[in-house]
């Protein structure tokens, strides 16, 4: 009895890493290509050269030039604890801190409250610089509208953005990585980074 | 019993949400909408019916006192492979099901009906078993999905029917799960299983 | 200290904001099953915390210093299921031979845990947090008490229900899940205290 259990393990050990070598190559493609159609996205351009990853804390982030060769600003992945679990956002700002766009990559939140995060803001944060502006939802006396019934979730939304901001566009150059003097916001002094 | 037969009794007669009560956790953790329900039904029978079959086939071959782990052998590497092409081929669905789809294997329907029907019936039998209970699961399921959602956010399958301003949290949230698969409870047993 | 804080916290939301049973939905059907007497509730309850912690140890080591190391990643779900029905039929054996006690209190409960899916889902949410072996077993045990403080409360309510008149439909099951719903709404008067410890802990 124990070579039947045996072969049953052995069998099943076969076909699960054919199949993996099979789907796994797969996944990596799919997540690469999600990756890179959300820098894009979240760019607002299709011909740009995209860095190695940079991993800072717990942001990664990817410097983004253009065909020429011009530095057109920075994409940052940045997560969040939501109202259901982490929130992981990816975020793209221009040279000038600006948000370009962004798009949610991983969320746990309400299906038709907080998961309305993915279009919620687009028409609402884009342009918004969060070292400039106010970037808090109203109902904490900021500039964006919240989603409806889905405080807990906007903040959240707000919060990692406004923290990628932070750590990673704030008090640096970007078009030359050099460390500039950082802009003091209304929401506290961002951290310089050296 | 003929296949037809064993089919629409896993529909109604032994429908495993509403009559059975197996498989309560995706069943409550998968179906705050009608999309997630189905899939995770649909999931749920792609591995029934394989699970169903392949034991059906190899129950000879196993001696009884290792037939349960053998059983969790099988349906676990089904479970794995359905994860690894879902991941692959349907990465959409690997985010919204998340955590529950590795957790069919413990789902008790699948291993329940190795145990009282693939190992007592033939393969092609256990296959139209497998179709009928996972189409009664897939059902419930999207019943279940559909009315939360309806209720929750006005919206079914992702199409808003009442205003986008309209939301009944409570609905989409754990009380609302318990509460819905409740009152689905009294009304299939009142109306569809008399019947 | 900043550690120490953060374990209070994952004990915290393990068992109030995201209790395992009323917001999670894992491990619902022994909590249907057997939550029609609190003396059996606490057993299970009870059972359960012990498996899940000891099956979390056993199944993080595996992971970190077995699947990891030979790049096995993907038999992850076939190797906990399987450990942890080994581990439970081991539980049961050594208790009934060296806490004979113990096992008349427990032991009927063990072989439905294997099939209990809040130890795989635990288990299988350890690695996925990231945490480490300390935090893991800290977020098994509290998940185990999360579980039994869910499985007491609901059965002290089903108890009071055998003396109420009851509209025929809904005897029985329909029931007790309209009852676990209210359990669940008093449970989500929790949410959001695991954002403002966050805040008051400073971390």
């Amino acid at each position: 009895m124990l070579v039947v259990l045996t072969v049953i393990a052995i069998v099943a050990a076969g076909v699960l890493a054919s199949v993996n070598a099979v789907t796994a190559p797969q996944i990596e493609k799919i997540n690469a290509d999600n990756l890179a159609a959300g820098i894009k996205a979240v760019m607002g351009s299709d011909d740009i050269q995209v860095s190695e990853p940079v991993e800072t804390d717990a942001f990664t982030s990817y410097s983004i030039k253009d065909k020429e060769g011009n530095p057109l600003g920075k994409a940052v992945v940045t997560t969040e604890n939501g109202f259901g679990g982490p929130l992981k956002v990816l975020v793209g700002f221009d040279i000038e801190g600006d948000i370009l766009g962004y798009t949610v990559l991983e969320h746990q939140e309400t299906p038709g409250l907080g998961a309305k995060a993915g279009e919620w803001f687009q028409d609402k944060i884009i342009g918004m610089n969060p070292g400039k502006n106010n970037f808090t939802v109203s109902k904490d006396g900021g500039e964006v509208d919240a989603i409806t019934a889905s405080t807990i979730t906007s903040r959240a939304f707000l919060r990692a953005i406004q923290n990628a901001y932070d750590k990673i566009i704030a008090g640096q150059d970007v078009a030359s990585g050099a460390t500039k003097q950082a802009t003091a916001s209304d929401m506290g002094t961002p951290e310089v980074i050296e | 019993m003929n296949n037809l037969k064993v089919l629409v009794n896993g529909i109604i007669k032994e429908n495993p949400t509403f009559v059975l009560l197996l498989g309560m956790c995706p069943t409550l953790g998968t179906t705050s909408s009608a999309i997630n329900g189905m899939s995770m039904g649909l999931a749920t029978m792609c591995v029934l019916i394989l699970s169903n079959f392949i034991i059906a086939l190899i129950k000879k071959l196993i001696p009884d006192a290792v037939r349960i782990p053998s059983y969790i052998v099988v349906i676990a590497s089904l479970v794995t492979v359905l994860q690894m092409v879902i991941k692959a081929y349907a990465p959409d669905i690997d985010k919204s099901l998340g955590l529950f789809i590795p957790l069919i294997v413990v789902n008790c329907i699948i291993l329940g009906r190795a145990e009282s029907f693939a190992a007592k019936n033939g393969a092609i039998a256990s296959i139209f078993d497998g179709i009928g209970i996972g189409l009664g699961f897939t059902i419930a399921l999207t019943c279940l999905g559909a009315v939360r959602e309806l209720l929750g956010t006005g919206a079914i399958f992702g199409v808003t029917l009442w205003g986008e301003n309209y939301g009944m949290l409570m609905f989409v949230l754990a009380p609302g799960a318990f509460l819905a698969l409740a009152y689905l409870i009294v009304l299939f047993n009142k109306y569809i299983k008399k019947a | 200290m900043d550690y120490v804080l953060s374990l209070i916290l994952i004990v915290i939301t393990a068992i109030f904001v995201n209790n395992v049973v009323l917001a999670q939905f894992l491990g619902i059907c022994p909590f249907l099953g057997v939550s029609k007497k609190v003396d059996t509730a606490s057993g299970m309850g009870m059972a359960v915390t012990a498996v899940l912690v000891v099956a979390t140890i056993v199944t993080y080591l595996l992971q970190v210093y077995v699947l990891n190391v030979f790049g096995l990643e993907y038999l992850q779900t076939i190797a906990f299921i399987l450990v942890i029905a080994a581990l439970v039929q081991m539980i049961e054996i050594i208790l009934k031979k060296t806490m004979p006690a113990l096992y008349q209190a427990l032991g009927v409960f063990l072989p439905l845990i294997t099939t209990n899916c809040c130890i795989l889902g635990v288990a299988i949410l350890v690695i996925q947090k990231d945490y480490d072996l300390l935090e893991g077993v800290i977020y098994a045990l509290s998940t185990g008490l999360g579980f039994l403080l869910a499985m007491v409360l609901f059965a002290g309510l089903r108890e009071q229900l055998d003396l109420v008149d009851v509209p025929k439909s809904f005897r029985g099951v329909p029931i007790a899940l309209v009852t676990a719903s209210l359990l669940a709404m008093a449970f989500m008067g929790f949410s959001g205290v695991d954002g403002g410890l966050k805040i008051l802990f400073g971390l």
